[in-house]
């Protein structure tokens, strides 16, 4: 991987307060990379300290090997479309998406016609001389979009852009945005707090918290191997069980369930005592006899395609799972006891 | 941990860096040309009197003495309150409390019905409640004066309908300052409350209403508490410059209605001027305000914090 | 029932703008007086405006109104460049020290009773040996004008996300080019606002100009006051009634700016 951003150490503080505690992560060339967490987690700081909007208290960011943490804003090859798109709101379209290639200094014919060329990208061609009040929620993103995307920058930054626009239209910028990437080949650095959005569209995505970088990682292994608590917890549903850990052998360790049952996790370096398990729902299924987990069910909720049982252990821990809602399946009654089965490697051992 | 990160945070857009060089002039204008003045203006009050409105620098508590110790007519008499001043001050203070609670009675539904027009009327409404204030105060004064005076338009109309059968004397009474000042003040009144009865949250007034609260307890329990700093900020910026004034009391006003502003004033006219004993006056009547003032600042800070 | 309703509330506004405006109503009426006594009716005249311009009086009436008009332009032009830069620094700086102190300093002029600023400024120009006249009245009259200036730009300014200008930085705008092509035409209705606000305030001063004027010197106040103080003659209600259309045509174009810069709020 060619890296592109290279975010070393990076610190900032507001007064008394610390945002960031030493960021790190490397961003390469042409990545897709999301950084996901929820609100006050520092996701929207590092990405401004990146753009130049911040002074970063500590540490480096490097584009392509330069240090730019000093630089001011309008020295840094990196464009951003803000949260609002904050579109100039006294120039027609065409002079928002051509405001960068002026300050660059490109004359007005070339710069119009790169202008043209850019809103022709968003099929917003038909709209260049209205103002940007006159468009749509969905037709100001693309701007901005077309704005930001004109000078032909290293890297995008893209500050929450589709939270302001409705299910749909979010659901199908994803798509354009993720095809945009592609196409143009530019990095984009995209920051959010909705995980569908995050797990859909990115190469890589940073799972931050309170200033802290919690895991990097595909969508697969931040869903499928969180490394702690916070991240299974905060992408997907899942479980999160008390157990004890006997011994570890050889990369394996012999856990005891609630219950008494004992199931055999993978572990990375875990000393025996007292531990979690993450346990996602739909990775439990329903066995007559002879099950991991003994539940009495509480109460059968109606998804739709799915059904969600809200089930609680012996212990008093909580316990749902889905299933799939077909005809065919009996579904229990509130009150009865059932068995549960853990898919092979469903169990996951966090360290924290 | 929510919400620290500024969102529309200042850096990133420059200034920062330069706030001095751009508050250097603001600083320098009222610093030097406001604040030092004020400052001369205290030292002032304690130099002695010259002959023809100058000072002589020996310092004395003269004026204030003068204002209030007397000693009878020829100095010889033990020390005695003297009241001639601080009855112009207190009448000051009474005719500019009038002043604000008749603003208060009329301004506070005035601002509550403009509050509560549709937004697009509304605008209109504040703007025609606005006008006058904008029209020159020494205009508005003439004005009221040639209206109310003795056969003026007021008294002439109420007279050919037969309502009266001499002119109502109005001007030179305590009545005529009063309606001047509160003429003068009124959308000081209107346009904080206005402000805070815009705010308000009609669902509260619903609430009271379900739970059996007439139209006129919920305006007593509720819907005053609520505004409250609107009316408190409305009352100060009546109360405040009435207490001052100028034109009104001595337009309208005579003799026997002289208030604080005139008072000043005698003492930087001419030749029987006295500019020690005025800047003494200047000096008694800002601290009288800033008592006011900072007392407002307390109370609004002691809300904010509770 | 409708809870925001409260029988009187109506009569009230009525009666409150009834008072407002009748004084007003009825000099403007009487301005156009054609009878010599003020007090009775003699018919529709423009005699008393020509009078304004070609009377006895007309000098004196010309020098006053020359002097109120120069010191309002040049009182409110600087009162308003030195509020803007203190509005952007104000709104825009963060956090410095010494920010409230200065919030209160910018404020002062509008806390501190007008004869108090006007007897404070006398004593100020005479101990420094400063000749009361053109000179004094302008600087006084900026300094006061400098809140009124400063409150509609630092309201309006306030109202401007900072993303406006970090999207102009973000492409590649300096500092100066975003101030000049983002944020001055997006602030423009409030500093327009702030000028009318500071010109009107400097053309209605009476006090404080009546303290530092100096013998000779009048403004259009002064003279107004002068001339009343022997009665209100029907000339005075022509000149009264002018500056009122002035002031009154001042705010309805305010009124109309800030209304045009709410529309091109994003």
């Amino acid at each position: 991987m060619n890296v592109s951003v290279d975010i070393r150490q990076v610190v900032k503080r507001y007064g008394t307060v610390t945002a960031l505690h030493g960021v790190s992560m490397a961003i390469g060339e042409n990545e897709f990379f999301t950084l996901l967490g929820p609100s006050g987690c520092g996701k929207t700081t590092l990405l401004r300290c990146i753009a130049g909007f911040e002074d970063v208290s500590g540490g480096e960011i490097r584009l392509h090997g330069q240090n730019i943490a000093a630089l001011e804003p309008n020295h840094r090859p990196v464009n951003t479309v803000f949260q609002q798109y904050a579109l100039f709101p006294h120039m027609t379209v065409r002079d928002n998406v051509a405001f960068g290639l002026k300050m660059k200094g490109m004359g007005l014919a070339e710069r119009n016609a790169r202008a043209g060329k850019m809103l022709e990208m968003v099929h917003l061609s038909a709209f260049a001389d209205r103002l940007p009040a006159q468009l749509s929620g969905g037709q100001q993103q693309r701007v901005a979009l077309a704005r930001a995307l004109a000078p032909e920058p290293k890297v995008l930054l893209l500050d929450e852009p589709l939270s302001a626009l409705d299910l749909k239209l979010r659901q199908a910028m994803r798509v354009e945005l993720k095809q945009l990437q592609e196409t143009t080949g530019i990095t984009f650095i995209f920051v959010t707090h909705d995980q569908e959005e995050a797990l859909t569209m990115s190469d890589r995505i940073a799972v931050m918290s309170q200033g802290h970088v919690q895991q990097i990682g595909t969508a697969r292994d931040i869903y499928e191997a969180p490394v702690n608590r916070f991240v299974a917890d905060f992408i997907g549903e899942t479980n999160l069980l008390p157990v004890t850990v006997e011994s570890v052998a050889q990369g394996v360790a012999a856990v005891t369930l609630p219950g008494g049952h004992r199931i055999t996790c993978a572990a990375a370096g875990m000393a025996p005592g007292p531990h979690h398990v993450s346990i996602r729902p739909e990775r439990l299924s329903i066995v007559p006899t002879g099950g991991d987990l003994d539940v009495v069910v509480e109460r059968v909720v109606y998804l739709g395609s799915d059904l969600q049982l809200l089930t609680r252990l012996d212990s008093g821990a909580a316990l749902h799972l889905r299933m799939q809602n077909s005809a065919r399946g009996q579904v229990p009654a509130p009150g009865t006891r059932i068995g549960l089965q853990l898919e092979e490697g469903a169990a996951r051992l966090l360290a924290d | 941990m929510a919400g620290f990160a500024p969102k529309t945070g200042a850096e990133g857009t420059g200034y920062t860096r330069i706030v001095g060089p751009l508050l250097l002039p603001t600083w320098a204008m009222i610093g030097i040309f406001l604040v030092l003045p004020v400052a001369l203006m205290a030292v002032y009050s304690f130099l002695t009197k010259e002959f023809r409105g100058g000072v002589i620098w020996d310092f004395t508590t003269a004026a204030y003495d003068q204002f209030f110790v007397t000693r009878g007519l020829f100095g010889d008499e033990p020390a005695a309150i003297e009241w001639t001043y601080i009855g112009i001050f207190w009448r000051s203070i009474w005719q500019a409390g009038v002043a604000t609670l008749v603003c208060l009675i009329v301004g506070f539904p005035t601002a509550w019905f403009i509050a509560t027009r549709p937004p697009a009327s509304r605008q209109l409404w504040l703007f025609l409640i606005t006008i006058p204030y904008w029209v020159n105060l020494l205009i508005r004064t003439v004005s009221l004066k040639f209206l109310i005076r003795d056969n003026g338009p007021l008294n002439e109309s109420l007279m050919g309908l037969g309502l009266i059968d001499g002119p109502l004397p109005l001007v030179n009474t305590n009545l005529a300052v009063q309606l001047g000042l509160f003429y003068s003040y009124l959308p000081f009144m209107v346009l904080p409350i206005y402000a805070a009865v815009e705010r308000y949250n009609f669902a509260l007034s619903e609430a009271a209403a379900d739970l059996y609260a007439s139209r006129w307890v919920t305006l007593r329990e509720i819907v005053l508490p609520v505004v409250r700093p609107g009316i408190i900020a409305g009352c100060i910026l009546v109360f405040v410059p009435s207490l001052g004034a100028f034109l009104a009391p001595d337009l309208l006003g005579g003799a026997k209605t002289f208030m604080i502003g005139s008072l000043i004033e005698e003492q930087f006219k001419g030749s029987q001027g006295n500019w020690p004993f005025g800047a003494a006056c200047a000096m008694i009547l800002m601290t009288l305000v800033m008592i006011v003032l900072i007392a407002y600042a307390r109370q609004q800070s002691r809300a904010e914090g509770g | 029932m409708d809870l925001r309703r409260y029988p009187g509330f109506r009569a009230m506004t009525l009666l409150c703008l009834v008072i407002l405006y009748t004084p007003l109503i009825v000099i403007t009426v009487y301005s156009f007086n054609a009878s010599t006594s003020i007090t009775t009716w003699g018919g529709f005249s423009w005699r008393w405006y020509a009078d304004v311009f070609t009377g006895p009086e007309a000098p004196r009436f010309r020098a006053a109104a020359w002097n109120s008009l120069t010191i309002a332009l040049i009182a409110a032009t600087t009162a308003t460049l030195i509020a803007t830069a203190a509005a952007v620094a104000m709104v825009r700086g963060g956090r410095f020290r010494g920010k409230s102190a200065t919030f209160t300093l910018i404020n002062l002029p509008l806390m501190v009773p007008e004869i108090v600023i006007a007897v404070a400024t006398l004593i100020f120009f005479s101990m420094i040996g400063l000749t009361t006249g053109y000179l004094t009245i302008l600087i006084a009259h900026i300094t006061f004008c400098i809140p009124f200036a400063y409150l509609p730009i630092a309201a309006r300014l306030q109202g401007i996300e900072a993303t406006y200008e970090q999207a102009a930085r973000d492409l590649y705008a300096t500092r100066a080019q975003a101030f000049r092509l983002i944020l001055l035409p997006l602030m423009m209705p409030g500093v327009i606002s702030g000028y009318l606000l500071a010109f009107i305030i400097s053309l209605d001063d009476f006090i404080i100009t009546n303290f530092v004027k100096g013998a000779g010197m009048e403004t259009l106040p002064t003279a107004i006051f002068g001339s009343v103080k022997q009665g209100i003659k029907p000339n005075i209600m022509a000149i009264s009634t002018m500056m009122l259309a002035v002031s009154v045509l001042l705010v309805t174009l305010s009124y109309f700016v800030n209304r045009a810069g709410q529309k091109t709020r994003a």
